[in-house]
């Protein structure tokens, strides 16, 4: 098991937003994590990730014990994320914000004379990076001027360029438009392959893209796992499926929109 | 760097050249402070611009430059002026490490107030130690030797604008190198990342707190520096080189000058400088009018005088290309 979280609680003054929740990621899975909102999904990230410490329990990885690490210590061990509200630099060009990744990377940071224009190995690396995710048009492009598409992709291919063994992706594809959110998960999961990140854990809304591209599917209600199996299992689910859509008489209809869906790809 | 951008700066560095020889005496002496100020902001901007912490006790760094060769000078007789400036480097480095520790633990606000109360007690401790630094009467400079020659034969004005004008000069450009190369090095890329987005930078294995406290250190040496070559030209040091208005005069330069171009606090300087010189000789009060100057940049061009005259330079260029494609 490459992440484990075991019996961790997080507790925003009274509000529990994280109740004993337990999982574990196993080398090579594409978990997604859903629930409505305020299920402690992002809350979840956040403390795998290091962004916020547990109140109780133990997050492993490898079988060590990360509780409370900070987000650069864990980023040096192989684990990185990127963010629900796009995380960029935003007076850096787009060509230059994946340079920053690749200095962390190859531990280059403290070259304090070095000439990073004339820095081959990371200009080559940031290039490839900038081409897995169809941005070498705009590689000059400063990132606040980009549409919200291109930096939500930035965000992500950042985070793609330190090469992790695991990465965590909170909701990749919101903010983006239905007809783009298969391209960018396409996207992603092409980039995934060829930069040769096997396990991947996101939070994400879409349904379609939850039960296409999982192989496990967790669900969260309150603070706490609700389900956890393949997505042909949570499918079946009733009530995770009434839970996360938000009626009961939604099992039927979303059912029927997911075969059509699957039929479509066929 | 643009071709035309070099072209630009080789005639300025030209004009410096010839300056002594063709402008007035005094003139040529307040370009010094010009140098001076500039390499010490070349560390202040590595701190602002591209680390995004605003101090407003640098000019504590100062103090320690100019204390340094003042002692070395005046209390041990050391008058090299090479000596002064690797002492200075050293004692820079140790005290930007000391209070760096901490400041930098602190953003916006919270830095800026801090670095004023450091400088704010370097000056108690230069007042309050009268045995030591002469307390409010401060100390005095002596000319020193450069690179080993002894000029004490000159008379003080000609060795200003002569041995000790082309010193200066070489110190402000291999400092201006090596600021150049750190701000274009993979290091001088992390620091721009944290001012932009430390919580980001952090998650791309970015020590922000490793990479801030490298920046004031080195921001302090280079101010540290400026501050040696300030020392010579007062030919006296005192604890209002340290106090927090100087920090101000500071803060002030590189906003007018413009922070966001490498080049824009050196024009602050000569702003600054020519203009206290100019309105100081006719009102008291010049602090008022660079008030106002200061809110008019602000308002109209917060990226400074230098976003003026580029904005000014290309639209120029592009009369003239549209005026050749007519043709």
């Amino acid at each position: 098991m490459i992440l484990e979280a075991i019996n961790i609680s997080k507790y925003y003054g009274e509000f529990c937003a994280l109740k004993d929740v337990s999982i574990g990621i196993d080398e090579g899975e594409f978990v997604s994590v859903i629930g409505p909102n305020g299920a402690g999904k992002t809350t979840l990230i956040n403390v795998l990730t290091g962004f916020l410490k547990p109140d109780a329990g133990q997050v492993n990885f490898r079988g060590k014990d990360i509780a409370g690490k900070g987000p650069e210590e864990l980023s040096t061990m192989g684990i990185a994320r990127s963010f629900q509200l796009v995380h960029i630099f935003p007076e850096l060009s787009l060509i230059n914000t994946i340079k920053v990744a690749i200095i962390s990377r190859q531990a280059k940071g403290m070259r304090l004379f070095a000439s990073l224009a004339r820095d081959k190995e990371v200009h080559e690396q940031a290039l490839e990076v900038a081409e897995l995710f169809g941005l070498a048009d705009l590689l000059e492009e400063t990132a606040k001027n980009c549409p919200q598409g291109i930096k939500k992709l930035l965000d992500v291919a950042s985070a793609f360029a330190l090469h992790p063994e695991i990465i965590l992706l909170d909701e990749p594809t919101s903010g983006v438009s239905t007809s783009d959110k298969n391209k960018i998960m396409q996207v992603l999961v092409d980039a995934s392959k060829k930069i040769g990140i096997k396990t991947v854990l996101q939070v994400e809304h879409d349904m379609d893209i939850v039960f296409s591209y999982s192989d496990r599917i967790i669900a969260m209600q309150q603070g706490k796992v609700l389900a956890d199996g393949s997505p042909a299992e949570v499918e079946k689910n009733e009530e995770v499926i009434c839970t996360v859509v938000g009626q009961k008489e939604c099992f039927q209809t979303f059912n029927r929109i997911m075969s059509m869906n699957r039929e479509e790809r066929a | 760097m643009k071709k035309t951008g070099i072209v630009f700066l080789l005639l300025i560095l030209a004009f410096l050249l010839v300056w002594p020889f063709i402008g007035p005496e005094y003139q040529v002496y307040l370009t010094l402070s010009f140098f001076a100020y500039s390499v010490a902001l070349l560390g202040f901007n590595l701190l602002f611009n591209y680390t995004g912490l605003l101090s407003f006790g640098h000019a504590l760094f100062i103090g320690v430059g100019g204390y340094t060769a003042a002692f070395l000078t005046s209390r041990f007789h050391i008058p090299y002026m090479e000596v002064s400036i690797l002492v200075t480097i050293l004692l820079s480095g140790v005290v930007a490490i000391l209070i760096g520790l901490i400041c930098v633990r602190y953003i916006k606000i919270y830095f800026a107030m801090l670095t004023l109360a450091f400088g704010m007690l370097f000056h108690s401790f230069l007042m309050k130690t009268y045995h030591l630094t002469g307390g409010d009467e401060g100390m005095s400079v002596e000319q020193p030797y450069l690179l080993g020659m002894d000029f004490s034969s000159m008379d003080q004005m000609a060795f200003f604008s002569g041995p000790y004008y082309y010193y200066s000069l070489g110190v402000l450009i291999l400092a201006s190198i090596a600021m150049w190369r750190i701000v274009h090095s993979p290091f001088g890329l992390c620091l721009t990342s944290i001012r932009d987005n430390p919580d980001k930078a952090e998650y791309l294995g970015i020590g922000i707190r490793k990479y801030r406290l490298l920046a004031f250190i080195i921001s302090g040496c280079f101010t540290g520096v400026g501050g040696v070559l300030l020392a010579p030209i007062t030919g006296h040091m005192d604890p209002g080189m340290v106090f927090w208005t100087h920090s101000g005069d500071m803060v002030f330069m590189t906003l007018v000058g413009g922070f966001s171009n490498f080049f824009g606090p050196m024009l602050g300087t000569v702003i600054f400088i020519t203009l206290r010189d100019v309105i100081s000789s006719y009102i008291e009060y010049w602090r008022l009018i660079f008030g106002a100057l200061l809110a008019a940049i602000v308002i109209l061009s917060p990226g400074g005088v230098i976003e003026v005259l580029t904005n000014l330079f290309t639209l120029i260029r592009r009369k003239i290309m549209a005026g050749e494609n007519a043709s």
